[in-house]
């Protein structure tokens, strides 16, 4: 490691100008157009002289509201990302038959599979999950702000973080080519000598950073910080399953602190966990990383469970049915989703009686599972159900759904299993799950909760459009994976010989096209309603007459969510109130104590970006400074003991006195 | 259920320096409360969540130790390299160190400024006493050729021992710092907090730490 300590090798590492990509037309052509479109935002916000105000009033702003929205940006932006490298996969493989090799080299493919995976689940359903339970959590628990705000905009700023190492990976050197989890002993150093595994395992020790300390965050939240009144068996559906998350999120995510740190130790320093001489034990790898991976796909779907109950039993004008048993459900998951991560490798070959038992526990999920299926068919039974977009998204999920997890317990047949593994099947399976769940979940929450964060709704025509051209794109581009996949072709493979398979993936680049047009209408829809944003304004803050305690505040909620903290006595607070004739305060109000905003999230997050970057390079001298800087800032921040101010009682009048104005101009 | 018309709060329009609520008389009093809600401090319990994700990363290189412990790769084992007297002085030194924090912790009940930091520095040298020997130890064996790159066993003995140091060493960071944070805002509230977070994970490192002393040194050493 330090055997050539050159200068120009302390301070480069192995950065030369051979990184550039600059051989490579499709790189070089991203890089162009990413290059032109920063400068025009850069441009724009010089010109419209919007960096003081995205400074202080996002970037170092510690309001769960705002970090929730700057979550949901993010997830956004890498959505494009990664649902570019989607479509060029499905270009190139409804391409690439016998002569004609398409127009990815197998170098540059594996890249782009790997980065997919990546991205879709570090950078844009974890966002997205988070950015929502962040928004929405303390709202629906009647609370100021989570129980750390500060960690809480650090947090978002790690997962910043690794979210820009993946994005400079594209044009600094290249990325993992060894599919999403990065098996050794393929990324060990033999196999993998070049910076892209270094790439994968800083930019997720980063981002993994951010999302246990937001675990630890929003758990601390919702266990202490509940309005009087909310017991446990009263919270909210979604608050429930954000706490299941979050357990998930704390009892999972060290676990792949740990498997990469060895991985890394493994690569930096030649030590012995994963390889193949030495006695070491690349099972052992695979192993932990899915005793993380296993609760992560949990991590993901349940907070979009908790959308759709809130979604089918506003829209359905109901009650939930079976509230206690959506939560017994909910906490059956989150034990058994630990008892089942050897069914990702039943080819290990670890016998058949250790086989048996985690097909069974795999099994056994669906059982829960389904008993949350029927909960939300009985909640719309004899409910006076109205299609608003939210509501077709949670429909098109029921469905779409329950075709996935009866793939997935197909899948947990060891024997089948021993003919599906890494097939297609496979692929069709787990996109089927999370594009039929948490993709339509993430997106019915976005639409049911845009009112509540910007004070408009969305346009519904394009909701509509985006919502066709997704369900109808899913299955064109997803069913022939699974006809293919019992055909037995594998995954990851950018070239095929035989032309009677090209027809399938003709269709599903078609369906991936129509996906394309899906996500082009979200953009549209967002662009429109901003647009008519008077005529969908929400002046009542309650635009779907909710039943949670979100709605009882103005859209968007003040700083401070709620003048006077709510009292609750029933689990749908907000209708229980409305029900009984509740009449908002409107005077006697007190000065309200809230935490200030800072920079050292931006601050120490944004070095710890240099440090990943100098060990992925490895330029020693910047990344010890980097490293003795960061410890240095987190230093200086605790020496800062002022950390909150009051709002006066004037100021929360004000704001109070102007709800009145606008609920009375349009009662 | 099947009514959602929702009332509206009626139009009048309050203005400052208005008389506080008539809260008990009002209806919908029993729907929010009049007086500023104090949910409590929830710094001891995410720090104790903290931990307990700590405690996984551990758990992690526990069994990782426990596949790899026995693969000496044709090295040397546990046997042939450990200095149990030498692992005996360093156990000791941390196990007092917990017993020093401790009495920091007493005499802050106390409110006693000057003790609390005297037992501090007492805690801060005997981890970097600690530390010390366990560099020591790492050094010998390097120089003996058995560094983390002879075997699977030695890397994960490595890998677990070392993360402990690292955490031990972090700890005396933590804790200087606290030191002059002390002097300068002396025993208020959240220097108190800080002082019980401190303590927690001072703790939990000597528990490790147990751990680590019967599971790889003590059964290391058996054949």
């Amino acid at each position: 490691m330090f055997d050539q300590l050159d200068l120009t090798k302390l301070i480069f590492g192995r950065l030369t100008w051979e990184a550039i990509p600059l051989h490579e037309p499709i790189l070089l052509a991203t890089f162009a157009a990413v290059v032109l479109g920063g400068i025009a935002l850069v441009g724009a916000l010089s010109y419209f002289k919007l960096w003081g105000y995205l400074w202080r009033e996002w970037f170092t702003s510690i309001d769960h509201k705002k970090i929730g929205i700057m979550y949901c940006i993010l997830g956004l932006v890498m959505l494009l990302r990664g649902f570019a490298d989607a479509l060029m996969m499905r270009l190139q493989q409804a391409m690439a038959f016998g002569d004609q090799l398409g127009y990815l080299p197998p170098h540059h493919y594996d890249q782009i599979f790997t980065a997919h995976g990546v991205i879709m689940i570090f950078f844009v359903a974890m966002p997205l999950v988070t950015g929502l339970m962040n928004y929405v959590v303390p709202l629906q628990i009647g609370a100021r702000d989570v129980a750390f705000p500060f960690l809480n905009n650090f947090s978002f700023w790690m997962t910043t973080s690794g979210a820009a190492l993946v994005m400079m990976s594209l044009f600094v050197g290249e990325f993992a080519r060894t599919g999403w989890l990065a098996y050794p002993p393929l990324s060990g150093i033999i196999n993998s000598p070049d910076v892209g595994v270094d790439y994968y395992i800083w930019s997720l020790q980063l981002a993994g950073v951010g999302t246990l300390l937001s675990g630890i965050n929003l758990l601390a939240t919702i266990v202490k910080m509940r309005v009087p009144g909310m017991s446990m068996m009263r919270m909210p559906v979604f608050t429930w399953t954000a706490l299941c998350t979050n357990v998930l999120i704390v009892a999972a995510f060290p676990v792949l602190t740990a498997v990469l740190g060895m991985l890394s130790l493994d690569r930096y320093v030649g030590s012995n966990f994963f390889t193949t001489e030495f006695g070491g034990n690349a099972m052992m790898y695979v192993n932990l990383i899915w005793i993380w991976g296993h609760p992560e796909v949990y991590i993901l779907i349940l907070p979009l469970f908790g959308v759709f109950s809130e979604v089918v039993a506003t829209y359905s004008r109901k009650r939930l049915f079976g509230y206690s048993s959506m939560v017994y459900a909910t906490l059956a998951i989150t034990i058994l989703s630990y008892l089942v991560w050897l069914h990702h490798f039943f080819t290990m070959g670890s016998g058949a009686s250790v086989n048996s038992f985690f097909g069974i526990t795999t099994m056994i999920i669906s059982i829960p599972t389904g008993a949350k299926i029927f909960n939300w068919l009985f909640t719309m039974y004899r409910g006076r159900i109205t299609f608003d977009v939210p509501m077709m998204w949670t429909i098109g999920f029921m469905v779409t759904f329950v075709i996935g997890g009866m793939t997935g317990v197909l899948l947990a047949v060891p024997p089948a299993d021993f003919v599906l593994h890494n097939s297609l099947f496979l692929i069709a399976h787990f996109h089927n799950v999370i594009i039929g769940g948490v993709l339509f979940g993430l997106f019915a929450g976005i639409t049911y909760w845009f009112p509540k964060a910007f004070g408009y709704k969305l346009d519904p025509f394009w909701g509509k459009c985006s919502f066709w051209f997704w369900l109808i794109g899913f299955y064109l581009a997803f069913m022939p994976l699974y006809v293919l996949g019992f055909m037995g072709v594998t995954r990851r493979v950018s070239h095929f010989e035989d032309p009677s398979l090209q027809i399938w993936f003709q269709i599903a680049a078609f369906g991936a096209v129509l996906i394309a047009l899906g996500i082009a209408s979200m953009i549209i829809q967002f662009v429109v309603s901003y647009i008519r944003r008077e005529s969908l304004r929400d002046t009542t803050g309650d635009p779907w007459d909710g039943r949670t305690l979100e709605w009882s505040t103005s859209s968007p909620p003040p700083d401070y969510n709620f003048a006077f903290t709510p009292v609750v006595h029933d689990s749908d607070a907000w209708w229980d109130m409305k029900k009984n004739g509740y009449v908002r305060p409107q005077s006697g109000f007190l000065p309200i104590h809230m935490p200030k905003n800072t920079a050292a999230g931006v601050v120490i997050a944004a070095i710890c970006t240099v440090c990943g970057f100098a060990l992925i390079w490895h330029m020693w001298a910047l990344a010890v400074l980097s490293f003795v800087v960061t410890i240095a800032t987190v230093i200086i921040h605790s020496f800062n003991y002022k950390r909150d101010y009051h709002i006066p009682a004037d100021q929360v009048l004000r704001t109070e006195n102007e709800r009145t104005r606008l609920l009375a101009i349009h009662a | 259920m099947r009514n959602p018309t929702a009332p509206l709060p009626s139009p009048a329009i309050a203005t400052a320096g208005t008389a506080p609520p008539q809260a008990a008389a009002h209806p919908s009093a029993r729907y929010y409360l009049t007086h500023e809600h104090h949910p409590a401090n929830s710094t001891l319990l995410g720090f104790w969540l903290y931990l307990m994700s700590d405690c996984l990363v551990f758990a992690c290189l526990f069994a990782a130790y426990a596949v790899l412990g026995r693969s000496y790769a044709a090295g040397p084992s546990g046997a042939d390299l450990f200095d149990l007297p030498l692992v005996a002085v360093n156990t000791s030194l941390l196990l007092l160190s917990s017993i020093t924090y401790g009495f920091a912790m007493l005499e802050m009940q106390k409110n006693k400024l000057r003790p609390v930091l005297i037992w501090l520095g007492i805690t801060g040298l005997l981890g970097a006493g600690f530390i010390g020997l366990e560099l020591y130890e790492f050094m010998h064996l390097i120089h003996e050729g058995a560094g983390p790159q002879r075997s699977a066993f030695l890397t994960s003995f490595f890998a677990l021992v070392g993360t402990h140091g690292l955490h031990v060493t972090f700890g005396i960071v933590w804790l200087v710092t606290l030191m002059f944070q002390l002097k300068r805002h002396g025993l208020g509230l959240e220097n108190r907090r800080r002082l019980m977070c401190l303590s927690m994970f001072w703790h939990f490192l000597d528990v490790v730490w147990i751990g680590v002393f019967t599971f790889v040194y003590l059964m290391g050493v058996l054949p």
